[in-house]
């Protein structure tokens, strides 16, 4: 990324301290990691503990940005994490991490948008947008405007029916968002992006009062299950579901339904399946495990579940077809019979 | 197809090439797309790379092939198999086909083929009555409501392309598709790189599919205090009022009475309206990026007609615009029970007659497997 683009304040590094800048900043100001290392900045490390646990437990960490002061506390302990989170590489800690903090950045993002419309000051952050994410958003009345195919590349990654560009005010090539949407829509490559930019830095040697905590993330992490095997064989439909999961989002209940009853047709067991729901907002282990048993007929009745059908799916929104599903009328069938090649 | 046939229709496809080249239009980028040929009674050949327009018509003229297609996608490495083409992005293309429309006329110009006797029947059979087989084919000859009831669904898609997707008119064609309805390819930069999950999204746009009451106003709760959209909004907004209400003068009436029956209601409404202004494309077409698609120009073997450009809509005939093959007089049997009018002459019915008609005639009856050459 070009430097000083952006031009941001020390208020707006506290509030995006992924930006290249922030970095720039803690050098002209100083900072050093030998000088963060001495005990007395170990308010600061566990600030920056606690900013990794909060993440981890699906939460967003909230910032006391009401005081200037408290600024340079909120960048470096940013940092510090990445820090601490590279020291303990962890790949589901860092995506949780990452998730979290664009979630957090999010927020400001929206409000900046939303505070600054009237004076005219959009700058920074359609420029964090179009600069990270190469989206150009104009400014049209109350509504932020977008092209459709870059609407279209983001939207399709959500499941909920008001994403779909036929519910969407949509007019000579553009697409009508409001400040919160705008948002929502690079929230997963805000995500990606400072997930890049921890696996892209270089570990320097960390001080001696860091290496409890990253003991600590090592535990922490324990407690999450890896990401599961996901073959490479299965429909659209089902690794959908699986990416949003992994991701810590939100997934309906039609679309758990299909990955349970999808999996279970493909002869796994509910052992295997229940560690897939591990990362959903509300997991519950037992309840998981219930319905999984439910689903699959060895609870209850015993009354067997069917993986629905392709046509059900497409109404639930479920289904992201590709040539390979042509012909076939229940994601079970995929990879099964050969699509068409012609008209 | 039975040799004498097949050495008639590729005569005639023959011919075509070598006096109608001109009409060959190939997309942009030619050396980057895939061209794929079949051969009457052959397989299908994919991941050819062609050079440039010369080679192109080398081959039709080599090979006559049945049937030539060409990829919407651009690739690196046209040649290589799939996995290593090296995708760069594909046009949009949408197939409007009049078998997918339901239309009623279907019916009358539909005949059922049997795969074992070759007899032929008006509308659909399921026993063979010469012979008992089980076995059918559909075959629909080409039909003058079905050809102006597609051209209604190519205004909706071109209207949706311009105004909703900001598609300029230059950047989109218009085709015949040689058989029975239209394909329309728009070339434009902003969509070129869309996979085909975001193909699927905008096809749903297209066909109005997946719309919910919000969009419109309507609420599930407190859904008094909704309100309905405006006719002249623009995109689905305003198509939708302009099709619940008809007039301004009836919108006040028509959106009360819309408000009051609530929100299942209007979902049952919003189905309704899918089909009068939803363009009906087969969804499956666009939102393939790497398909091979009738190469504009080039001759359709499911008739012997052209898919041939369309430069004005309302006044093209396909039963004299797309019909170039050539005229000299072939003897067949001919076993077909509808008739059709060709270049101004009408053909048929026919119930195991010996005729003489003009090769291009031939070649249709052939084509659809219901005449053979003496
Ligand atoms: S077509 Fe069927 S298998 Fe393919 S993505 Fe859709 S629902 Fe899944
Ligand atoms: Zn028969
Ligand atoms: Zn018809």
């Amino acid at each position: 990324m070009k430097r000083n683009v952006l031009q941001p304040g020390i208020m707006d590094l506290a509030k995006y301290p992924f930006l290249a800048e922030a970095g720039d900043y803690l050098r002209d100001k100083g900072f050093n990691l030998e000088q963060l290392g001495h005990p007395d900045w170990a308010p600061l490390v566990e600030k920056a503990y606690g900013r990794i646990v909060v993440a981890s437990s699906g939460q967003i960490y909230g910032s006391e940005l009401e005081r200037l002061e408290n600024a340079d506390m909120e960048i470096l302990s940013f940092i510090v994490a990445v820090i601490l989170l590279k020291a303990a590489g962890i790949h589901t800690l860092t995506r949780r991490f990452s998730l979290a903090e664009a979630r957090r950045a999010e927020k400001y993002l929206q409000q900046d948008l939303w505070s600054s419309k009237d004076k005219k000051n959009l700058d920074l952050p359609l420029k964090i947008i179009q600069e990270l994410f190469g989206v150009q958003v104009t400014v049209e009345n109350d509504e932020f405007v977008i092209k459709v195919a870059d609407y279209l590349q983001r939207a399709v990654h959500f499941h909920e029916k008001e994403w779909k560009l036929v519910n969407r005010r949509v007019q000579h090539g553009f697409v009508y968002l409001t400040a919160h949407e705008t948002v929502r829509l690079i929230r997963t490559e805000l995500g990606q992006y400072i997930n890049s930019k921890i696996q892209s830095i270089t570990l320097p040697a960390i001080p001696d009062t860091f290496k409890v905590r990253v003991q600590d993330l090592v535990l922490l992490a324990s407690k999450f299950s890896d990401a599961p095997v996901v073959s490479s064989d299965y429909p659209p439909c089902v690794k959908h579901a699986i990416e949003v999961l992994e991701k810590g989002e939100n997934l309906p209940h039609s679309g758990r339904f299909l990955l349970a009853t999808y999996l279970l047709a493909r002869g796994q067991t509910t052992d295997q399946i229940a560690p897939l729901f591990k990362n959903a907002p509300d997991y519950n282990e037992r309840i998981t495990r219930y319905q999984l048993e439910h689903i699959s007929g060895s609870s209850g009745k015993g009354t067997k579940y069917q993986c629905p059908s392709c046509n059900k799916l497409r109404s639930e929104n479920l289904c992201f077809a590709i040539p390979a599903c042509d012909g076939i009328i229940n994601p079970i069938q995929f990879g099964k019979k050969r699509g068409k090649t012609n008209d | 197809m039975i040799e004498k046939n097949s050495a008639l229709v590729e005569n005639a496809i023959k011919e075509y090439y070598f006096n109608h080249f001109d009409l060959i239009c190939v997309p942009p980028k030619i050396s980057q797309r895939e061209f794929g040929y079949q051969k009457i009674n052959g397989g299908m050949i994919r991941h050819v790379a062609i050079k440039d327009i010369k080679e192109l018509h080398l081959l039709l003229m080599q090979e006559t092939p049945s049937d030539v297609y060409c990829s919407n996608a651009y690739y690196s490495f046209p040649n290589m198999p799939m996995s290593e083409k090296d995708w760069k992005g594909a046009d949009l293309i949408f197939d409007i086909d009049a078998k997918d429309l339901a239309l009623p006329c279907r019916n009358d110009h539909s005949v059922s083929r049997c795969s074992a006797c070759n007899d032929v029947i008006l509308g659909k059979q399921n026993v063979c009555t010469k012979c008992g087989s089980t076995k059918s084919e559909t075959v629909s000859v080409t039909c003058k409501n079905c050809i102006e009831e597609s051209k209604k669904e190519v205004k909706k898609l071109v209207r949706i392309l311009v105004d909703d997707l900001g598609i300029k008119n230059e950047e989109i064609e218009v085709y015949f598709s040689g058989n029975e309805g239209f394909h329309v390819r728009a070339i434009n930069s902003n969509y070129e790189v869309l996979g085909s999950q975001e193909r699927a999204d905008l096809v749903d746009y297209i066909m109005f599919n997946g719309a919910i009451p919000e969009t419109f106003g309507i609420k599930k709760q407190n859904n008094s205090k909704s309100t309905l959209p405006e006719m002249g909004e623009l995109g689905w907004r305003g198509r939708a009022a302009l099709a619940l209400f008809g007039s301004k003068s009836k919108a006040p009436k028509v959106s009360r009475q819309v408000i009051l029956d609530g929100y299942s209601a209007f979902q049952i409404r919003l189905e309704g309206m899918r089909q009068t202004i939803g363009a009906r494309v087969d969804p499956k077409v666009t939102m393939d990026i790497h398909r091979v698609f009738r190469l504009e120009g080039s001759i359709n073997s499911k008739s012997g007609f052209s898919k041939i450009k369309c430069e004005n809509l309302d006044s093209f005939d396909p039963f004299l615009n797309a019909c170039l093959l050539g005229e000299e007089k072939v003897d067949i049997v001919a076993n077909c029970p509808v008739s059709i009018r060709l270049k101004n002459k009408k053909y048929g019915p026919y119930a195991n007659e010996r005729t003489s008609v003009p090769k291009y005639t031939a070649v249709y009856m052939i084509c659809k497997g219901l005449a053979s050459v003496i």
